[in-house]
């Protein structure tokens, strides 16, 4: 059944307030912090970082804390720039990137939760396992029965520029997690990341997979749960459009049918 | 209970059922319909202000009105069957509930447009 409230366990207490430098320039920053070790329930811990001492993202404010703070506060992060995908979070009230989203863009106090609606492993990283096995789901890698040639696979410019809006996805996550009926159905509706490497997949000229990869869409919860709610759109640290791929997935089914 | 399974399992779980695109479609065209027999009754309605049981009865058993009305109830009920369907879906994922709401569902999709049916039909036919 749709959960509206967290169960009671789960519910976020008011945590520590760290105490403030003396530095001048302070912003205030609210994170979630559970751990998994004791038998409390989540809390929202408040810190003052020191802007002038720290880079201007959302990462380098939280590696502040862990820095000068508190180093037992967790979260996943790689890259720093937008290509790894392992820092997204809910920051503000939105899914994003911490490595790409600026202090500035965000007014007031800064709140960082981990994405929604995931089982929380500890503080601001969620367990992603059922993400990512849907991911393996629909088999993300070329599938031919014509012998391999000797050189590499050819495909068209003109082919190779439909698949620009899909490869471009790294994974991260915030787009299926922002998206309602992924939260009620997580477990058989896959999700608009992996629909849209599902897109990306179906698109791809040089992949002769195409039928069994509908047929294995074809699925009133795995595909037929998206109700082009946009929330997918809307959240993607890069700009994509998943809620276009899956309409298009979509209208191949409605091609093969009618 | 400790829960072993992989994810793997738990996200294929029975497979694709291959279906949904025909529920998907039936839903747009439905909609589709629904547009112009929508200001067809809402025409209906109108025209029919202040008429006496005998003027009615007279718009009615025009084949042609007679015909619209009978398509509206099916496309609105035939639509609102799919709409309540996926909604059963989305809100309740206990196995056993959704089946028993769906099925009644059904029921009462199909029964309110068979008594429609016959009420139209009725009149339509002499009262």
């Amino acid at each position: 059944m749709v959960e509206l409230s967290l169960p009671k366990n789960s519910r976020p207490t008011k945590g520590k307030v760290w105490p403030k430098s003396d530095a001048k320039n302070l912003r205030e920053l609210q994170i979630y912090r559970y751990n998994p070790d004791n038998s409390d329930n989540p809390s929202i811990d408040t810190y003052y970082v020191d802007i002038d001492d720290c880079g201007p993202m959302v990462l380098d404010a939280l590696l502040w804390i862990k820095d000068n703070i508190d180093a037992t506060l967790t979260l996943r992060r790689s890259c720093r720039e937008g290509i790894c995908g392992s820092c997204s979070m809910n920051i503000d009230g939105l899914n994003s990137l911490a490595c790409t989203k600026g202090i500035d863009e965000i007014k007031g106090v800064i709140k960082i939760y981990p994405l929604p609606h995931l089982p929380v492993v500890k503080d601001l990283v969620p367990d992603l396992s059922n993400f990512y096995a849907q991911h393996r789901s629909i088999e993300p890698w070329l599938k031919t029965k014509t012998p391999a040639p000797s050189s590499e696979w050819l495909q068209s410019y003109e082919d190779r520029e439909k698949l620009d809006g899909l490869y471009e996805c790294i994974l991260c996550a915030c787009c299926s997690t922002s998206c309602p009926s992924y939260w009620w159905n997580g477990d058989r509706y896959l999700g608009p990341a992996v629909l849209l490497q599902a897109y990306r997949w179906l698109m791809d000229s040089r992949d002769e997979a195409t039928g069994e990869r509908l047929d294995n869409l074809e699925d009133p919860f795995r595909l037929y749960r998206c109700h082009t709610i946009m929330n997918c759109t809307n959240t993607c640290p890069k700009g994509l459009n998943p809620a276009e791929a899956i309409a298009e997935i979509k209208k191949l089914m409605v091609e093969r049918r009618v | 209970m400790m829960n072993m399974r992989t994810p793997y399992k738990i996200i294929t779980g029975l497979g694709s059922n291959k279906e949904g695109t025909m529920h998907f479609w039936y839903q747009r065209l439905t909609a589709l319909a629904n547009v112009p027999l929508s200001l067809f009754m809402l025409w209906f309605i109108f025209s029919l202000r202040g008429a006496t049981r005998a003027d009615f009865i007279e718009t009615l058993s025009s084949p042609i009105i007679t015909s619209l009305l009978v398509l509206a109830v099916i496309s609105f009920t035939w639509h609102m069957r799919l709409g309540l369907q996926a909604v059963i879906e989305d809100y309740v994922s206990s196995e056993i509930h959704k089946v028993i709401f769906v099925t009644l569902n059904n029921f009462f999709c199909v029964g309110l447009a068979i008594i429609s049916i016959i009420s139209i039909l009725k009149l339509a036919f002499g009262g």
